[in-house]
């Protein structure tokens, strides 16, 4: 199985009173409470988190987009991957992705993504979601009832940019463009980079994936037992539609922090977990559902969901329960794995097997955790974890991995040495 | 309280229910937020001594087809043809809050298509002074009052009739939702100001002293800036949709004007 390093950067100096004194981590969080001296210490100390991830040997390193977002401050994940192409060698760099609809024109998200395949040799997953409400409607004002169409058009847009060799016109409902030619063109050219849709758990989604060929990746906080419904789901459509149940059709995050015992990681984890389930998801529910940001048929099946769980007494994972803040019921209720190292062989072992999950996206840094409780927690997952866990799903390939130039045709990036500025 | 006949007209294909109540002269009415999911105690004072005609208005209650209209143009062209099917060209309309957005531009666009406008507190405006308050992001607890003065007359307004269909109800209450941002995300600001010049019809003005979504002050911006005989009057103690806190006084004031 693939293991993949997630970072969504988080302001980790959030004051304790946050959610007393504000109202949203989200769209409308409060600008006083931004340092930028101190987030240049923190974009570089999870810029070193990354490349630490990269240097152990992690499968991929991840990046998202959010905008006037508390706990993660990518507006840009491109700048990031960029500085990732140059500071690391063979990890794949997985963009998680772009919005589409928020680029005018959408060629600039090929063109961008482009530029890193070709800086990093190949090594680029384009991930295209639709975005948050926050991101999309709110924060960058996008109307919800044009967001899914538009962007469809744009994805339609930008794969046949990358495709399509010869200068076209675009005659969009939405986007019109007299000459797309887009310069640089990704090294993934057959046919294009893989692409990866983070996504809820609409059938929609899981439909259009299917027919196109894309992993379906579902980035939930709240782990893996809440996520297990939405992964069958899922496997079940995929069952319908004929296709195979390959673990690398699908991604799935899991928050993970390991130490010598339990207790030594309840003793670690517990502030970065409670700051991150308290703080950072402190998001205002006026800004959940713009109206037509979720379809009718999706509305329809959540409402008939909804009554059948009204029904259903055992039904464990309802929202309601998704609001644990304390550490006990964050890892009761699976958001974060704890443990020893064989403790969380044996849980991701688990996870993966009951989700079908080939590609594991892990946060091993969350909330206010600091630089050295992540690298020590990245350091024994990838040499205690990852060993007993990567024979899984042997028996399948994963077609949708990125495949780069050959090593020794790659350019050799001169290692950075910062004595020759620090001698001028 | 009598139900109103119940016709539909085609629009894009798509059909758009009208209601009809009432005799003599015609009068057409452009629902406001949330629009018309049921039929309201301030048409029946116009039905009194009016021909009341209340098209839905693409993806209000009773209505689809909000899906295919991307553009201003879109919307302005979709109106237009409902208030044509539904025979109201030429006659009297009052349109509130999104639904006077609309009613504004017939009579901008289509001078001979309105006869006497009178509009409640109209999208279309907005100042950077006093910014309009944001319809699509409140919590459940806060949108009533935010509505009506009364929130309890917003509440009303979208609670499911008896034997409504449980599913079928909420999604068209977001539907009518959807709608209106869909013309008028995310400020309600269509530059609609720049064509208010072209408004020759006589026109009444209606604001509700305690709106509490567009601010009372953008009701001198519309009456300064129609070109026709404009006149202003605050109806008190009524929120945004003032015609839902004050049918009897809004009611009142429209006939007036009419004549």
């Amino acid at each position: 199985m693939k293991l993949m390093w997630f970072h969504l950067m988080p302001y980790t100096e959030l004051p304790e009173d946050f959610n007393k004194k504000h109202p949203s981590v989200w769209v409308d969080i409060h600008s006083s409470l931004f340092d930028p001296r101190r987030a240049h210490h923190m974009y570089n100390d999870f810029m070193d988190e990354l490349e630490y991830a990269a240097e152990l040997g992690y499968d991929a390193v991840c990046v998202n987009e959010h905008h006037s977002n508390g706990y993660g401050l990518m507006p840009s994940p491109n700048l990031i991957a960029s500085s990732l192409a140059r500071r690391t060698t063979d990890t794949a760099l997985c963009v998680m992705g772009n919005s589409l609809a928020l680029y005018n024109p959408p060629t600039r998200v090929a063109e961008e993504f482009a530029m890193i395949d070709c800086i990093s040799g190949g090594r680029l997953i384009a991930g295209f979601p639709v975005g948050s409400p926050m991101d999309t409607c709110y924060a960058y004002g996008q109307n919800p009832s044009l967001l899914r169409e538009r962007y469809l058009e744009a994805h339609d847009l930008v794969k046949k940019a990358w495709t399509e060799k010869e200068t076209f016109a675009f005659n969009g409902r939405y986007n019109q463009q007299r000459y797309v030619n887009i310069w640089p063109r990704p090294i993934q050219n057959d046919p294009h980079p893989p692409i990866w849709i983070p996504g809820g758990g609409s059938i929609e989604t899981w439909r259009w994936c299917a027919e196109m060929d894309y992993v379906y990746c579902y980035l939930s906080y709240y782990g893996y037992k809440a996520g297990l419904a939405t992964m069958q789901g899922f496997w079940n459509e995929m069952e319908k539609l004929g296709k195979d149940r390959n673990p690398y059709r699908a991604g799935f995050l899991q928050f993970v922090g390991v130490a010598e015992s339990r207790q030594q990681a309840l003793d670690l984890y517990t502030e970065p977990a409670e700051y991150f389930y308290g703080r950072c998801l402190h998001v205002d529910a006026r800004f959940a559902t713009p109206p037509g940001y979720v379809t009718e048929a999706t509305q329809r099946s959540g409402i008939q969901g909804m009554m059948q769980k009204a029904a259903n007494v055992a039904s464990p994972a309802t929202k309601a329960a998704l609001k644990a803040t304390n550490m006990k019921d964050i890892v009761d209720g699976g958001y974060v794995l704890i443990g020893s190292p064989d403790e969380v062989v044996e849980q991701i072992r688990h996870v993966a097997k009951s989700l079908n999950v080939g590609h594991l996206m892990l946060l091993l840094q969350y909330g206010n955790m600091s630089k050295d409780t992540t690298k020590y927690n990245t350091r024994l997952f990838a040499e205690k974890v990852m060993p007993k866990v990567k024979d899984l799903f042997g028996e399948w390939e994963d077609k949708w991995w990125p495949k780069p130039m050959a090593k020794g045709q790659r350019a050799a990036v001169p290692a950075f040495r910062p004595q020759l500025s620090a001698a001028e | 309280m009598s139900e109103p006949v119940t016709t539909t007209v085609d629009v894009n294909g798509f059909a758009c229910r009208v209601w009809t109540k009432g005799s003599g002269p015609k009068l057409g009415f452009l629902a406001g937020l949330g629009g018309l999911p049921r039929w309201l105690p301030f048409l029946d004072r116009l039905a009194e001594t009016r021909t009341v005609i209340a098209p839905s208005l693409p993806g209000y209650p009773g209505a689809t087809g909000h899906t295919e209209l991307d553009t201003h143009l879109d919307w302005v062209l979709a109106v237009r043809q409902l208030i044509d099917k539904a025979g109201l060209a030429g006659a009297d309309l009052v349109g509130a809050s999104v639904g006077g957005a609309f009613a504004a531009e017939m009579a901008a666009i289509f001078p001979g298509h309105v006869r006497r406008l009178a509009l409640i507190a109209p999208f279309g405006l907005f100042d950077d002074e006093e910014p309009a308050a944001d319809p699509w992001a409140q919590r459940k607890e806060v949108l009533p009052g935010l509505m009506c003065a009364d929130g309890e007359k917003w509440t009303a307004l979208v609670s499911p009739p008896e034997g409504a269909n449980s599913i079928e109800w909420p999604i068209e209450m977001t539907r009518a939702s959807e709608a209106a941002a869909r013309a008028f995300w995310p400020l309600g600001n269509t530059g609609l100001q720049k064509r208010l010049g072209l408004i020759a019809s006589p026109t009444l003005i209606l604001w509700g002293d305690r709106d509490a979504l567009l601010p009372p002050s953008y009701a001198r911006k519309f009456a300064t800036g129609i070109n026709g005989a404009s006149r202003l009057e605050i109806i008190a103690d009524a929120g945004h949709l003032a015609y839902l806190d004050q049918p009897d006084t809004v009611a009142r004031a429209v006939l007036r004007h009419l004549g």
